[in-house]
């Protein structure tokens, strides 16, 4: 009889649909209808979120005010991914980056592309490349390129 | 709080990459026994238990569904928890509020991952938002990679003060019998490892663990009864702040690691964190979040961390010993891990860390968890109340 401890196999499918909600739903609109990228402001606190949200986390107030926060900001920070894994979005060697928008006073995680990965800075003033067929989705914008 | 509480007794498993000789309730089960052992206790004792791990990291959910009798919960109170890489101390804080609410008497909180059954990268990927990040899934090390990068630049720190810290965690985790990664580093060792994302080598990231631990708390009266070295849990706090990736980058001084160790100082009395505490078992999947975070735990000055390192101010025998037990770097098994920081403080107050116990006679030790990068746990144990 063998001795090895015994393994079953096996795998989860999990489909999902995921509700945006009201106030994602028109600056999703906006960037795949006119290529705009909006943000929320808080009139309380005087900031401007992006990824827009219904709720301030700092004073809890309602937000409704959708504001255009420009396809124009700067590198806060960025990483350099050299290894392949699954779940990555392209081949390795890619440039990702958090990115404050002007308007924004978030930064926003995303590509940063038509440069060599030693070019990139922090600091560096980028601008959003839109696809050219957009689908309502933070990916109908390609990459952020340098100004 | 109406009870005062103390750890008196801890358990975890040898931590590996592979566990196939176990299932993961028979995982949790080892903990339990040993925490049980330590504390001289029979299940008989224990009047309520609270358990956690990852959901979907072993690609299921509700363990706890069939897990009652390998972890003594059957027929008695208690609740399940997942709050990420803080689940092990959000499990164990729990436990402390059971007992401190007067409610119960011996509380055992148990926490586990059994990595080798499921795909940690896949589970990590259902945690985040699903809208504006789940596309640009890189998981825990894109994190780290950003708080290196920016903490170099900040700084002036060189890679060299991560390997520093790097060996510094490769030699508690060969003094620690339980640890995972045992490598006997060098400097050049850690500098000459596998690029990942500038600035994260393969040695700056944590493995990835099988292993569980486990908590006995008892209420003041009880834990007198129980043990001659009662651990008292002093205070506990999570603190919640926006997503790291949207927010601190902009606001560098406004984390939870910030918050919550400032919370806990505070309300303690402790003015020079790094003089009155004696040790800290903080949570530090990357290298890069220990030499980052100094700061943000208040131990040293803003950019004073890779200095530290220089000077080995944090080593074993340092002035401030920080991870003795080699730390999330050498021993990662998620939702374990986390409760394995209380446990090593917990052994390093009660002076039976053995090896890897430190230079620095222990009276008061600090712990932190970090958990999907929007909250931190702290905790305080003292020696004597
Ligand atoms: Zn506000």
């Amino acid at each position: 009889m063998r001795q090895e401890p015994f393994v079953v196999p096996g795998k989860l499918v999990v489909p999902y649909r995921y509700f945006v909600g009201r106030l994602a739903s028109k600056a999703l609109i906006a960037l795949r209808d006119d290529k705009k990228v909006m943000g929320v402001r808080c009139p309380t606190c005087n900031l401007t979120y992006m990824p827009p949200r219904s709720t301030c986390g700092r004073c809890f107030s309602k937000l409704e005010e959708l504001v255009e926060v420009g396809d124009k900001g700067t590198v806060l920070t960025y990483t350099v991914v050299y290894h392949k894994e699954p779940v990555h979005p392209m081949e390795p060697p890619f440039v990702y980056g958090l990115i404050k928008l002007d308007g924004a006073d978030t930064a926003l995680p995303h590509f940063i592309g038509e440069v060599e990965p030693e070019k990139v800075s922090i600091g560096m003033k980028v601008q959003a490349v839109f696809k050219d067929k957009r689908e309502g989705n933070i990916l109908d914008i390609k990459y952020f390129k340098p100004q | 709080m109406a009870e005062r509480v103390a750890i008196v007794g801890v358990g975890q498993t040898y931590h590996r990459s592979r566990r196939p000789d176990v299932n993961q309730v028979e995982l949790m089960n080892e903990a339990v026994r040993a925490a049980l052992d330590d504390a001289q206790l029979t299940l008989r004792d224990i009047d309520a238990v609270v358990m956690g791990n990852m959901e979907l990291f072993e690609g299921n959910y509700l363990v706890d569904m069939w897990a009652s009798d390998g972890i003594g919960s059957y027929l008695k109170p208690g609740m399940k928890i997942t709050t990420g890489g803080t689940t092990g101390a959000t499990v164990s804080c729990a436990a402390f509020n059971h007992a401190a609410s007067g409610l119960f008497d011996v509380v055992l909180a148990v926490a586990f991952e059994k990595q080798d059954e499921g795909d940690t990268t896949a589970g990590l990927n259902s945690v985040s938002d699903p809208l504006w990040r789940r596309w640009i899934a890189t998981g825990a090390m894109g994190a780290f990679a950003r708080v290196g990068r920016d903490y170099i630049r900040r700084t002036g720190c060189k890679e060299e003060h991560a390997a520093m810290l790097r060996v510094k965690a490769d030699k508690g985790a060969c003094r620690n019998p339980y640890a995972h990664l045992k490598l006997n580093l060098t400097i050049e060792d850690v500098m000459n490892s596998r690029m990942l994302m500038w600035p994260m080598r393969l040695l700056h990231m944590c493995p990835t663990s099988v292993g569980a631990a486990a908590l006995v708390v008892a209420s003041e009266k009880r834990a007198k009864q129980i043990t001659k070295k009662p651990v008292w849990v002093k205070d506990w706090v999570t603190v919640h702040e926006e997503s790291a990736t949207t927010w601190s980058m902009v606001r560098p001084g406004e984390t939870s690691l910030e918050k919550a160790s400032r919370l806990i100082y505070q309300r303690n009395g402790i003015t020079k964190p790094a003089e009155e505490i004696d040790v800290a078992e903080i949570y530090e999947p990357s290298i890069w979040g220990e030499l980052a975070w100094y700061e943000q735990y208040h131990f040293c000055e803003p950019g004073e961390g890779w200095r530290w390192a220089e000077k080995g101010v944090t080593d074993m025998e340092g002035e401030f010993p920080v991870n003795p037990s080699g730390g999330v770097v050498a021993t990662n098994p998620i939702g374990a891990t986390a409760m394995i920081r209380i446990v090593e403080a917990a052994l390093q107050v009660r002076g039976d860390a053995g090896e890897h116990q430190v230079s620095r006679p222990v009276r008061t030790a600090f712990t932190t968890a970090w958990g999907g990068s929007n909250w931190t746990v702290a905790t305080l144990l003292t020696k004597s109340l």
